[in-house]
């Protein structure tokens, strides 16, 4: 039976009559229309869905929409656009971070709560953040620069030559 | 001259490019961008032969309506083809112009200035534009000679990627992103293994949902279409509950993959017959057998296509496959429209390794349109039915039995390798190749694939035949006519398996022998090339200074891909305790005359990366026919932590042809990863991946 879910989505409300179970995903590419937030694996397991909810990192496809309450979303598209990239976007253009691009969503997400928290960071903790996410092209090493570069840390590690 | 087959079957200059919108170069390519960047390196090679701006080059998406045919974007052929045809489209069409140029201008070619765009006389100029109004572009291509070399690297930059900004921001980019009026999302929902076939279903159970607009059983396809994508999923996820099916064919596990290899009837074909030697008294014989088995695409995105049939008499799709126009012919004969019927429009799909199941959801978007004549249907696989039906990067067998004589020097090379031909891409086989044509009633199985020809740089046996001088050399492909798993291609088909056996077998023989394997390797080649990569990757990584420290170990690799493309040497450094850990890799890498440094560097290490991931922790898994490992936590692939550092170097030559880069670090990677692991712990592990269980098996033999 479907209920009906007031969302704030960056910074923008909308009502959506859906199951409670409804992915939170499937409601923001489709009722929402912001397509951005990308399905990969719908387990959790790929982090190419994530989103922000009330600033922390979390899957859409496995965050259930009668679990959202009052939490308000962030996507991709929130976090920043061409005239005024988030500086981890900004980081990802000027590294050419990206071989297809399509875990880069979910990236940008976590990268960009990560540097905005302000926490001590270095290149191995950046990895191990990271490490909820996939990439099958192979441009880890330039996602890791990037992220670096975004929160003025070295990229540099330790056992790495 | 060897013919470019781009320009064999698309000869004029209007088919790759024209001047029709004022400032805007606009360029045609029948190659598709599948996350390599091959859209900005072609702009680059257009930019480059007109002398304009990359920026005013626009890339039209490929379509079959109105793109050039070049068949498949695949084999690191995009560059030497494409690359090679609109370079030459464009040289052609500066010599028109320049010499219309001269007639506005009533001066000789010879007094004409070319820049940025326009021909400048004294202080009066024309742009390409308006010279371009007048001059007519359909006419043959300049196929003669040679067509103009790219300034070397140092002196430009490369054009950042055309894609990746929409990408960084979210914008919709993906066929997985596009909406288009009155669309409507499908789903379809597969068998439990290859051979069941769907007892019953009980259509009420979706019909029932508010939503859902049709669905569709024929034989073994099931399917649904409903008016928004979740309850699409909500409709098939009913759907699969309610659905009963015959068991698979249970002949296939683990433990039987390479053994049915061996057993099942083949092909065999010979790529060299010399006559080995008899051993002599210091004659030394090294025999083993190695083996990888079916590895998945595994793409970050699960496949997706939309279709929309106008009346019974016309279909659109739109699809991420690598050949558009081999799909629209196995579309059209599956669905008994002539080809002309069809239109395939290319759009981006996530990263393309190979014949994944891009073409598969294309044709099951077709099936499931049928149903709602006039509506676009969006279809997406779920990531169970990507990592279990899309077709796998093909099993395989190798045996090598090799001599030398009493001062190491190699004196004869067996090679003998088995397995599934390594494609079955659509368009290419006596039926059509997507799954749901064997699924539907009366469908017949997709036939065993074939392999590609010698010209094609073989696929079973590509990169089979060493680079290195081996005396006398025999060596047969032994191609399974039975295929209970769909094989086809996946980056560098036979060369990840093949290169790794023969750098294994190198390097053991130069282990034997008491010689460096560096050492081993230069004596045995004589191309300048090959050895200028391997001497150049042994200093970026200091191989002549041994490595430190417990456990750990180093060790090289080298190929020339398909012995005919581009020269790739890898140096890998890991740490082998309760798992292997990979710390490094160093790639020299010699493509010819560099299109786009940076594009060139992020095909390597990707390719290595993606490389190390099979060779350290891929297979897909088989019990009793049914894959195993249908999920990321079954399937695992390489992550952020386990990622080693990565060093590119690229050894310019920009007076030589332009080579792909795609698939050039695959072999060399997983090589010089196993010959590392060899020297970490003494023990030669040659069944892939190099997991624990397969190194403890190693060491009990």
């Amino acid at each position: 039976m479907d209920e009906v879910f007031d969302i704030t989505v960056n910074g923008v409300g909308h009502t959506v009559s859906c199951a409670p179970d409804t992915a939170l995903l499937w409601v923001l590419r489709g009722d929402v229309g912001l397509t951005g937030t990308r399905y990969g694996c719908g387990a959790g397991s790929c982090g190419a869905c994530t989103v922000l909810l009330d600033g922390e990192p979390v899957h859409s496809c496995d965050t259930p929409m009668w679990s959202l309450g009052t939490r308000a979303v962030v996507t991709v598209e929130g976090l920043g656009a061409p005239g005024a990239p988030h500086p981890v976007q900004r980081a990802i253009l000027e590294e050419q971070a990206g071989q297809c691009g399509y875990c880069l969503s979910g990236i940008v997400v976590t990268a960009a709560a990560l540097v905005d928290s302000g926490a001590d960071l270095d290149a191995r903790a950046i990895r191990t953040a990271l490490d909820g996410h996939l990439c099958r092209c192979g441009a880890h090493n330039r996602i890791v620069r990037a992220v670096a570069r975004a929160a003025g840390v070295p990229d540099r590690e330790e056992g790495r030559r | 001259m060897i013919q470019n087959p781009s320009l064999v079957a698309n000869p004029l200059v209007s088919q790759w490019l024209d001047f029709h919108e004022p400032g805007v170069v606009t360029a045609r390519t029948g190659k598709v961008e599948l996350g390599q960047g091959i859209t900005t390196a072609l702009a680059q090679v257009v930019a480059d032969a007109l002398g304009v701006d990359p920026h005013v080059v626009a890339m039209r998406p490929a379509s079959t309506a109105g793109s050039p045919d070049e068949g498949f974007t695949a084999g690191s052929m995009s560059i030497p083809h494409s690359g090679d045809a609109l370079r030459r489209a464009s040289a052609t069409a500066l010599r028109l112009l320049r010499a219309r140029a001269a007639e506005l201008l009533g001066c000789p070619e010879s007094d004409l200035r070319v820049e940025d765009g326009s021909f400048h006389r004294g202080s009066t100029s024309v742009g390409y534009w308006t010279v371009a109004m007048s001059t007519a572009l359909d006419v043959p291509v300049d196929v003669e000679g040679a067509p103009g070399t790219p300034r070397p690297t140092s002196e430009r930059t490369s054009l950042p990627r055309i894609d990746l900004a929409d990408k960084v921001f979210g914008r919709p980019r993906f066929l997985h992103d596009l909406r288009l009026p009155d669309m409507v999302f499908g789903r379809v929902v597969h068998p439990p293994g290859r051979g069941s076939t769907l007892s019953a279903v009980d259509r009420s159970v979706a019909l029932g949902i508010r939503g859902v607009l049709a669905v569709v059983v024929d034989g073994s396809f099931l399917g649904v279409v409903a008016d928004s994508e979740r309850t699409a999923l909500e409709a098939a996820a009913a759907l699969a509950a309610a659905a009963t099916w015959s068991p698979p064919r249970p002949d296939l596990s683990d433990a039987t993959v390479h053994r049915f290899l061996r057993a099942a009837p083949t092909v065999d074909t010979p790529i060299a017959v010399d006559e080995l030697p008899a051993d002599r008294p210091d004659t030394t014989r090294f025999r083993a057998t190695y083996s990888r088995p079916f590895i998945a695409h595994a793409s970050m995105a699960p496949s997706c296509a939309a279709a929309v049939w106008d009346a019974a008499t016309a279909l659109k799709v739109w699809s991420h496959s690598q050949g558009i126009y081999p799909l629209r012919r196995d579309i059209a004969r599956a669905v008994g429209l002539p080809e002309a019927a069809v239109t395939v429009q290319h759009v981006e799909g996530a990263g393309c390794y190979g014949h994944n199941a891009a073409d598969d959801v294309a044709y099951d978007a077709a099936l499931l349109a049928r149903a709602v004549p006039g509506r676009p249907v969006h279809v997406t696989w779920s990531r169970e039915s990507e990592l279990s039906w899309a077709p796998f990067g093909a099993a395989m067998v190798v045996d090598l039995d090799t001599s030398a004589d009493g001062s190491g020097t190699i004196t004869g090379w067996r090679y003998d390798a088995w397995g599934n031909g390594h494609s079955s891409r659509p368009g290419t086989l006596a039926s059509p190749s997507m799954l749901a044509a064997e699924l539907q009633a009366g469908g017949a199985p997709v036939p065993p694939s074939h392999d590609p020809p010698e010209a094609a740089g073989w696929g079973i046996g590509r990169n089979g035949v060493p680079a290195y001088r081996v005396g006398a050399l025999s060596a047969t492909t032994h191609r399974a006519l039975e295929m209970p798993v769909r094989a086809s291609a996946l980056r560098s088909l036979g060369a990840h398996l093949n290169v790794f056996a023969i750098e294994s077998h190198l390097d053991d023989m130069a282990h034997h022998f008491g010689v460096d394997p560096l050492e081993y390797r230069l004596r045995h080649l004589d191309d300048p090339r090959a050895r200028a990569v391997l001497e150049r990757v042994a200093e970026l990584s200091d191989w002549s200074t041994p490595v430190r420290g417990d456990s750990t170990g180093r060790g090289i690799g080298f190929a020339r891909y398909k012995n005919k493309g581009a020269w790739c040497a890898v140096v890998a450094e890991l740490v082998a305790e309760s798992r292997v850990e990979l710390r490094s890799l160093w790639v020299a890498v010699d493509v010819g005359a560099v299109v786009d440094h940076d594009g060139v560097v992020n095909q390597i290490e990707g390719g290595a990366i993606q490389a190390a991931s099979w060779t350290l922790k891929e297979q897909v898994g088989f019990d009793a026919g049914v894959v195993t490992t249908a999920t990321w936590d079954r399937y695992p692939i390489l992550t952020f932590s386990e990622v080693p550092a990565v060093r590119v170097e690229v050894l310019d030559r920009p007076e030589q042809p332009s080579l792909g880069a795609g698939e050039a670090s695959m072999g060399p990677t997983a090589a010089a990863i196993g010959n590392a692991l060899r020297a970490a712990i003494g023990v030669r592990v040659r069944d892939l991946p190099l997991t624990a269980e397969h190194v403890v098996a190693a060491m009990t033999d």
